[in-house]
């Protein structure tokens, strides 16, 4: 993590940056739950910041992930929203906020968490994605009707 | 066989793959590519498969129609239109107290027999051994459906006031040994004894194959009717046969 280096980044915990997408109001300690849902590895040629647990006058404690040169489509950002629905996402241009959104829970994920039931076809090596509807009550597998109440973020492929 | 005898009444030929492990899925290849080369040889595909969602994975990549005949342990649904079939040769489908009895969490033609009769505003009598109870999911979808279920420990507690017994085999291999199976698979048993309390109208169903379920000597009570329930397999799967070829 960076520490403050100029005046102008007085106060903040990461540098800002130039171009790229900033995900704010994640739940505190969920930043790395969000960077492998949006498929960020290890080898990506970016540069990646984290904070996790930074203070939040709304929240309490909220986590925050930048990513520079990469401008995140409205479809992949959804999907933090079955972890952390109250993330905003600010797309940055030169330094300023060209874009900020909401995010919003999808109708269907696809190829994002696994099937916790064996016997599903999905874990199989059938040539499809794992696919799951988002109800109310959490994710109703689309093949063999199981449905995850509870630790998405477990089952995140 | 009952699709095949269905097929054969209605002037028709099949092709029997027979099990996974006779056909081109033993070599490795996936259901979806047999599906794909089966969907050029037919003009339906009745699928039985031991994978759950195999039946819906069919239905992406087959060009003619699927019907699920069982998968894995999810659903049953042939099974199911013929059940009520057979309750309906009885009685009214329409408020009854049906009992479930057996592996009603492995057990598909329970799935899918609760979850049609959710449509019927009928009353559900769960029993069945410990840790093959409904999942807990789909007895959370039926309850939010408007369906009573009520579990029981006994078949006697549940004897005089149901109207359709349905049971199921229980599995030995759900079991760590053959005698824990015997002790739960004897307490689960229907006998001329136990039907004695009964309504004068209840019926007896039960998918087949038996093993140790049913008393031979139930057979010939007028309560028995699994093997006209399994006799109107064949016009029931005929009539969907026609309804996907037409």
């Amino acid at each position: 993590m960076t520490t403050t280096e100029s005046s102008e980044n007085e106060g903040l915990l990461v540098r800002r940056i130039k171009n790229g997408t900033v995900i704010d109001h994640i739940d505190g300690g969920e930043a790395l739950n969000v960077v492998k849902i949006l498929g960020i590895t290890g080898t990506t040629q970016e540069a990646l910041s984290i904070a996790t647990n930074v203070p939040s006058r709304n929240m309490g404690r909220k986590d925050i992930v930048k990513l520079a040169n990469r401008e995140l489509s409205k479809e992949e950002v959804d999907r933090i929203a079955l972890i952390s629905p109250r993330a905003t996402i600010n797309i940055i241009r030169n330094f300023k906020v060209c874009e900020k959104k909401g995010v919003e829970i999808p109708d269907l994920i696809e190829g994002l968490v696994r099937c916790p039931n064996p016997g599903c076809i999905s874990n199989t090596n059938e040539p499809i994605r794992s696919r799951f509807r988002v109800l109310p009550e959490g994710l109703h597998c689309c093949y063999c009707d199981w449905v995850i109440t509870r630790d998405i973020t477990g089952h995140i492929i | 066989m009952s699709f095949e005898s269905a097929m054969a009444r209605l002037g028709g030929t099949s092709i029997s793959v027979g099990s996974v492990e006779a056909c081109s899925m033993a070599k490795g290849e996936t259901l979806a590519d047999t599906i794909r080369v089966v969907s050029g040889y037919a003009d339906a595909i009745v699928i039985r498969h031991p994978k759950e969602g195999a039946a819906r994975l069919a239905s992406e990549f087959a060009t003619v129609p699927v019907i699920n005949a069982g998968d894995g342990a999810g659903q049953h649904p042939s099974q199911t239109l013929l059940d009520l079939y057979t309750i309906r040769q009885t009685m009214p489908i329409d408020g009854i107290d049906i009992a479930l009895i057996g592996d009603l969490r492995y057990g598909r033609t329970a799935h899918s027999l609760a979850s049609a009769l959710s449509l019927y505003h009928a009353r559900l009598h769960t029993i069945s051994p410990k840790g093959l109870e409904l999942p807990a999911t789909m007895a959370a979808g039926l309850a939010e459906k408007g369906m009573e279920i009520i579990e029981h420990n006994d078949i006697k507690d549940v004897i005089d006031i149901v109207d359709v017994l349905y049971i199921t085999r229980i599995q030995r291999e759900r079991f760590p040994d053959s005698a824990s199976y015997f002790n739960v698979a004897s307490s689960y048993r229907i006998t001329p004894e136990l039907l004695a309390g009964a309504k004068k109208h209840l019926i007896v169903l039960h998918p087949l194959p038996r093993v140790d379920e049913i008393d031979p000597r139930v057979d010939v009570s007028p309560h028995a009717r699994y093997f006209e329930q399994s006799k109107n397999g064949v016009p029931v799967r005929m009539a969907m046969l026609m309804q996907v070829l037409q």
